[in-house]
């Protein structure tokens, strides 16, 4: 397969395609590496017993370290449980997520939490909240007539 | 061979009609628009009757299934019987069993979405569940698409019959890569609806979510590419023309709607980067997938320049960019898919960066993917086809484009571009300050984060106020040259290749082998994941309606 | 016989089409690209 272009083209390609091969490198490091990739937890959970699956059966704040906490919640159309949580400043919270029923998206805003939450699966997300303040958590995927009164707070004090 | 006659009639009234749907469409699509830019500004409260989500997702069907299908369908029936010396009767036969098939599927999914019994966005992820007949509805289109693929296939194999060794016009070539995607991308949403179906009569129990979402959108990310190749065979074949010029290296132009055919579907998995159940190698694979169709846009991009710059040279202009001052800046059929080319700076740069993986977390359900998809589909896609229906509308009416049109198309132009700049600007912002998307109007509590959003919804509305402007400018336009301008012949233009150029290559014919390549790499991207959410599956969930 | 080295084709059309521009031009679009990328990765690690 012969392609002739102008060796100006080729110049532009070797270095756009560098571009983005510099892109997946940076973040394909980060994510193999240091463990930052994107939220993908693989375990599964009945959708129908929730209430009734540990750790589900009972959601709420747990301190597991100096500076840790789980944060275990399970979302339904409109509502997170727990809701209104609080955590110290400096604090690494593991959140993990279930949905009852629909699709739910789990955005707290101006951070990098966002994932997605099925029900049939358990989500894991990890941050470290430094800055003290209250951070909005809003649902981001459309999961009907009370979208846009799902949202809760999470207090870093 | 260019028929200098113009359209077959009968092949005309096909297409004609497909268009009078297509800006249909947009009229409906675009009022849905307007409500909801207002609604979530807070300035406009919905009826109890028509909710902001009853707005969206009818905005969503109307304008990214039903315009832009028909305006790619009639567009490349007219390209089809134009460059292929008219339509076979069975194959135009074929085309309005299509549109009735469509049209009927139409039916059936809006009414539902007006009664509020489907009201669950273009993408109708399960567990929620709409009514039967919206799902009935989906499959009534798909199939209606389908007739007209298979249609374009039939057409496209008779002239490669009667033209052994021949390279196919390359308007056709482009028309035949963009059926290839709408059949094959759409046979994993197909599978999808028909699963639902039973499960929303209740026959079935549950059904199984991730399934689902990944076979929507191994169909979601192609349809979008499948308008790209639509707009971009414009930009290479009728762009060129129309400064006067030749169109870019024929082998290259090939080579690049071989690589957007191959790499399209496998790219739909970077819509579920931050889901659960998909280990981080295979999202990262898909990743990969999604920025590959990176190079062929970069290949258009150098193309499009060249092809300005070799015809801006021609007419004397000096400089490094002193050719750019040459182009026909007052000719709607040059300055729409200018510009719509220009958007696609920041919208594929934008899908680059959103794409590559953990990145899509600052970004992914805010306003940003809603800005980014206003400037790709928004302006990119939908200004190339307003800057095509201004030839082709009066093409297929043997109508002629007067100037006073042509000014009419210009302003209209400069308003949609000024609207869509305002709006999708505010939108990458407000994005990235975590607003999410598909929501109505909410202070969230009254808290202050939310709050900050408000100066940027404002902004959208404002944004609104001129697409409102420029989309009512262009559906007058289309109604004048299609019913009312004079009668005469409009050029179909079609630029000739470059001269002194080789003989394009044969193997850029072999559709057999090109289709084959790309279900590979769709087995590669998908059996994997396909095969761990069936094996690996929780019990499934049951129905919900949550509106 | 001379020897000149024989034009190369791209060589022989520059003369009548310079594409100094398209490359210009498509360079700044891969510099938008790359500022793009680094104005969300930024922002992505000031959030981390």
């Amino acid at each position: 397969m012969k392609l002739k272009m102008h060796r100006y083209e080729e110049i532009w390609l070797v270095c756009g395609i560098s571009l983005i091969v510099v892109f997946m490198l940076i973040t394909g490091y980060q994510t193999f590496a240091l463990d930052m990739g994107p939220p993908s937890h693989m375990e599964t959970i009945d959708p129908q017993k929730v209430d009734e699956t540990a750790p589900f059966d009972k959601p709420g704040v747990y301190k597991i370290g100096e500076d840790e906490y789980e944060v275990v919640m399970s979302l339904e159309s409109f509502a997170f449980t727990p809701a209104d949580i609080e955590i110290p400043a400096g604090s690494t919270v593991h959140f993990i997520l279930t949905s009852k029923d629909v699709t739910h998206g789990f955005e707290v805003a101006g951070t990098n939490v966002n994932a997605m939450v099925m029900p049939g699966y358990i989500q894991k997300i990890t941050q470290k909240f430094s800055k003290a303040g209250e951070y909005l958590i809003v649902c981001n995927e459309y999961c009907g007539a009370g979208h846009q009164y799902m949202s809760t707070i999470i207090k870093v004090v | 061979m260019n028929k200098l006659l113009g359209a077959q009639p009968k092949d005309a009234a096909l297409s004609r009609t497909y268009l009078f749907v297509a800006f249909a469409a947009l009229l409906l699509g675009g009022i849905m628009g307007l409500l909801q830019a207002t609604e979530r500004a807070g300035l406009f409260e919905m009826p109890s009757w028509f909710t902001y989500y009853q707005a969206l997702t009818t905005h969503g069907i109307v304008l990214v299934v039903v315009l832009t299908a028909f305006f790619t369908i009639g567009y490349f029936y007219a390209a089809l019987s134009h460059t292929l010396g008219g339509l076979l009767p069975k194959v135009r036969k074929m085309a309005w069993i299509g549109f009735a098939l469509k049209i009927i599927g139409f039916v059936f999914v809006v009414i539902p979405v007006l009664m509020n019994k489907a009201t669950v966005m273009y993408t109708f992820y399960p567990p929620m569940k709409a009514s039967p007949y919206f799902y009935i509805g989906l499959v009534f289109i798909v199939l209606g698409v389908w007739m007209c693929a298979f249609g374009a296939f039939v057409q496209v194999a008779t002239w490669r019959k009667n033209n052994r060794g021949q390279h196919l016009p390359i308007l056709s070539f482009f028309a035949t890569g963009v059926f290839v995607l709408l059949f094959f991308g759409s046979l994993g949403v197909t599978v999808e609806v028909l699963t639902l179906i039973p499960w929303a009569f209740g026959w079935t129990k549950t059904v199984n979510v991730m399934v689902s979402r990944t076979l929507f959108w191994s169909f979601g990310h192609t349809l979008v590419n499948i308008w790209y190749l639509t707009a971009v065979s414009a930009w290479y074949v009728v762009v060129p023309k129309v400064i006067g010029g030749r169109r870019f290296s024929d082998v290259l132009t090939r080579f690049v709607i071989i690589a957007l055919v191959i790499t399209n579907i496998p790219g739909g998995f970077h819509h579920q980067i931050i889901d659960p159940g998909m280990s981080q190698s295979l999202k990262f694979m898909h990743v990969f997938m999604s920025l590959v169709i990176g190079i062929p846009s970069m290949m258009t991009a150098y193309a499009m320049f060249s092809v300005f710059e070799r015809r801006g040279r021609e007419l004397g202009g000096k400089g490094l960019l002193g050719w750019f001052k040459k182009m026909p800046w007052g000719d709607v059929r040059f300055l729409a898919p200018f510009i719509a080319m220009v958007a696609f700076i920041p919208g594929g740069a934008g899908g680059i960066v959103q794409t590559t993986n953990q990145l899509n977390q600052v970004v992914h359900n805010t306003l940003w993917i809603v800005g980014h998809f206003h400037l790709t589909v928004g302006t990119s896609v939908i200004l190339t086809f307003f800057g095509i229906s201004y030839w082709l509308i009066p093409f297929v009416s043997k109508r002629v484009l007067t100037p006073r049109i042509n000014k009419l198309g210009v302003i209209q132009t400069i308003f949609w571009t000024i609207g869509m700049l305002i709006m999708t600007f505010s939108m990458h912002i407000v994005g990235l300050l975590g607003a999410p998307r598909r929501t109505s109007y909410t202070t969230y509590g009254d808290h202050a984060v939310a709050a900050s959003w408000d100066p940027y919804t404002i902004l959208v509305v404002i944004g609104a106020a001129f697409l409102l402007v420029g989309g009512a400018l262009q559906l007058y336009a289309a109604y004048y040259l299609m019913f009312r301008a004079p009668k005469g012949h409009t050029e179909f233009p079609l630029a000739e290749a470059e001269e002194n150029a080789s003989a394009t290559p044969y193997w850029t014919e072999r559709w057999g082998r090109t289709i084959i390549v790309m279900l590979l790499l769709v087995a590669m991207a998908y059996v994997a994941p396909l095969v761990n959410f069936i094996a690996n599956a929780p019990p499934g969930s049951p129905p919900f309606v949550t509106w | 016989m001379e020897s000149v080295k024989p034009k190369r084709e791209e060589d022989r059309n520059d003369e009548v089409h310079s594409q100094k521009g398209t490359l210009f031009s498509v360079f700044m679009l891969g510099a938008f690209i790359a500022l793009l990328f680094i104005v969300v990765f930024g922002l992505y690690m000031s959030r981390v």
